[in-house]
């Protein structure tokens, strides 16, 4: 999933200081998982923005607390369009791909963001959440026992581990294993060490950079 | 002769070489590098001049070499995969070649994270082992990365790369190693031995492989300057364990100093009767006057000279 956290409140109050009447859109997906953006968290942001502009004076804050099933397709932002009507500003607690959905369907809305999109990735204990992937387009999980060189390997090597691990830890971060030990040792379990001496010719970074923004087009599924 | 440099020469004779390294300075003279130029010439074969070790910034590892040329020390240079992608590195090399720099050190490199500029983005478009390949194709195949053929001459490099001979799980940094080998490794520089035992252990596992007929092996001498170096590297840099025989040996003496130069000479010494091991390279962090008396006392003075320089 995507996981995201909240952006500062004053940073938010901040922003919506011009405001009167504000929307404040959540989704039900991969930030709704994360604790950052379902409706919970929409319904605590909106009353704390009212309280927060009654406390400080200035005009009156009238907030419209909404959350979409996917912030990330239109047919989901269609049905906000009566709603959002005479609404100045939203911030969305959508991903940043649903801030920018919100901001394509509706122009005259100005749209603030509510989270730090952080990673690809997904909880591991309560409260915790680890970056996992990092959307490379041509995965090659296949050589690496499926755990991912170029998320967890902080120099994001794809021939084996740099000459700092100690004690199986990452020389970057002790506070993560070495992605590449962790890589050998399931190799080895599966009896597939000989993976580690093929060499992994250099990735080809247009399929992660594009050419700006990257495109998918599946002619079987236009029909 | 791929390269034809000296260092290569040495080592194709069989001489048991001596390099020694070189960190450039964190401002724009290059009267430190050279100074140290002139106390290491004589005393060393070759000396490898950092890229930005630690990821610290320095000034870059190819002009520090061409003032260390021009001083008729024979320069390593260093790349390190952090700092830049695969067409800056070429465009680099190419120019390097162009000054008369033969010797190339290949290096994944620090992360920026643990230096002085902690915000910088990693580059990383290759590792160590890609960059060698790469390098190695301009040089036999006269060929870019990319497969484009060069217009004229190819930059020919002497090959170095480095290894942790320490490094645990033994089997997985050999199967590194080897790749490193065939990806185009013709020297590998190893990182400091204070533990002669896990070195040696090492050693017999390149044996075993084969690697020591196909690449020459130069273990990484650091004399300690003082007992808190020695616990300062033991615990802090990643990769290094200093046995605690040694430490103890730092905290006994009465001048630790003398007693560094000490464990640095009987290690040299160790190391010259391993099987395999066809030089040394010593690593004086930041206090390379050190290294003739080093050189010296390991009885590897006068160093060796090549014909054409014999003559002179
Ligand atoms: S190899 Fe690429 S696609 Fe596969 S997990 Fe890693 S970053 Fe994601
Ligand atoms: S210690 Fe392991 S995970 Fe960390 S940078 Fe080196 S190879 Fe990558």
């Amino acid at each position: 999933m995507i996981v995201a956290k909240p952006k500062p409140f004053p940073f938010l109050t901040e922003q919506l200081r011009p405001y009167r009447k504000v929307a404040v859109v959540g989704c039900e997906t991969c930030v709704a998982v994360c604790l950052a953006g379902g409706e919970r968290e929409v319904r605590r942001l909106a009353q704390a923005l009212e309280l927060e502009r009654r406390v400080r004076g200035g005009v009156e804050l009238l907030t419209l607390p909404l959350t979409v099933k996917r912030q990330c397709e239109y047919e989901y932002l269609e049905p906000l369009r009566e709603t959002l009507k005479g609404v100045e500003a939203a911030v969305s607690l959508g991903c940043g791909v649903g801030v920018q959905y919100l901001a394509a369907a509706f122009p005259e809305l100005w749209v603030v963001p509510g989270l730090d999109t952080l990673m690809a990735g997904g909880p591991t204990a309560l409260g915790v959440w680890e970056e996992y992937c990092r959307l490379c387009g041509e995965c090659l999980l296949h050589l690496t026992g499926g755990i991912c060189p170029l998320t967890r390997c902080a120099k994001g090597l794809l021939n084996g581990p740099c000459g700092g691990a100690s004690e199986g830890r990452c020389e970057v971060n002790p506070e993560v294993p070495c992605a590449w030990i962790l890589i050998y040792e399931r190799l080895r379990r599966f009896g597939k060490e000989e993976l580690l001496r093929h060499l992994t010719p250099p990735k080809n970074w247009q399929l992660a950079q594009g050419r700006g923004p990257r495109k998918l087009v599946r002619e079987e599924v236009r029909g | 002769m791929k390269s034809g440099s000296r260092l290569e020469r040495l080592l194709s004779q069989g001489e048991f070489v001596v390099t020694a390294e070189i960190g450039p300075p964190k401002h724009a003279s290059a009267e430190p590098l050279i100074r140290k130029a002139r106390l290491l010439k004589g005393y060393v074969d070759a000396a490898n001049v950092t890229d930005c070790q630690t990821a610290v910034v320095r000034m870059a590892s190819i002009p520090a070499a061409v003032h260390l040329l021009r001083e008729g020390v024979e320069p390593v240079i260093q790349m390190t995969c952090r700092d830049r992608n695969r067409i800056a590195i070429q465009a680099d090399l190419l120019g390097a070649y162009s000054l008369g720099i033969r010797n190339l050190l290949c290096l994944t490199g620090d992360h920026p994270a643990v230096g002085d500029h902690p915000e910088a983005k990693g580059v990383f478009d290759l590792d160590a082992v890609q960059l060698l390949d790469m390098v190695r194709r301009l040089r036999d195949e006269k060929v870019f990365q990319s497969g484009v053929p060069l217009k004229g001459p190819e930059p020919r490099f002497f090959l170095g790369a480095a290894e942790n001979p320490c490094g645990a799980p033994v089997e997985l940094r050999i199967m590194r190693l080897a790749k490193k080998v065939e990806a185009g490794a013709d020297f590998i520089q190893t990182q400091c031995v204070f533990d002669l035992e896990c070195f040696s252990r090492w050693m017999e596992s390149v044996r075993e492989e084969g690697l020591d007929r196909r690449v020459y092996i130069l273990a990484g001498v650091t004399p300690l300057k003082s007992a808190r170096m020695a616990q300062y590297m033991h615990e802090n840099v990643p990769g290094i364990s200093i046995p605690e025989e040694i430490r103890e040996r730092m905290a006994k003496a009465s001048d630790s100093q003398e007693e560094g130069i000490a464990i640095a000479v009987e290690t040299i010494q160790a190391l010259k009767r391993i099987p395999g091991v066809a030089g040394v390279h010593i690593m004086a962090i930041a206090w390379e006057e050190v290294v003739p008396e080093i050189v010296r006392r390991a009885g590897l003075f006068p160093r060796p000279q090549l014909p054409e320089e014999t003559d002179r």
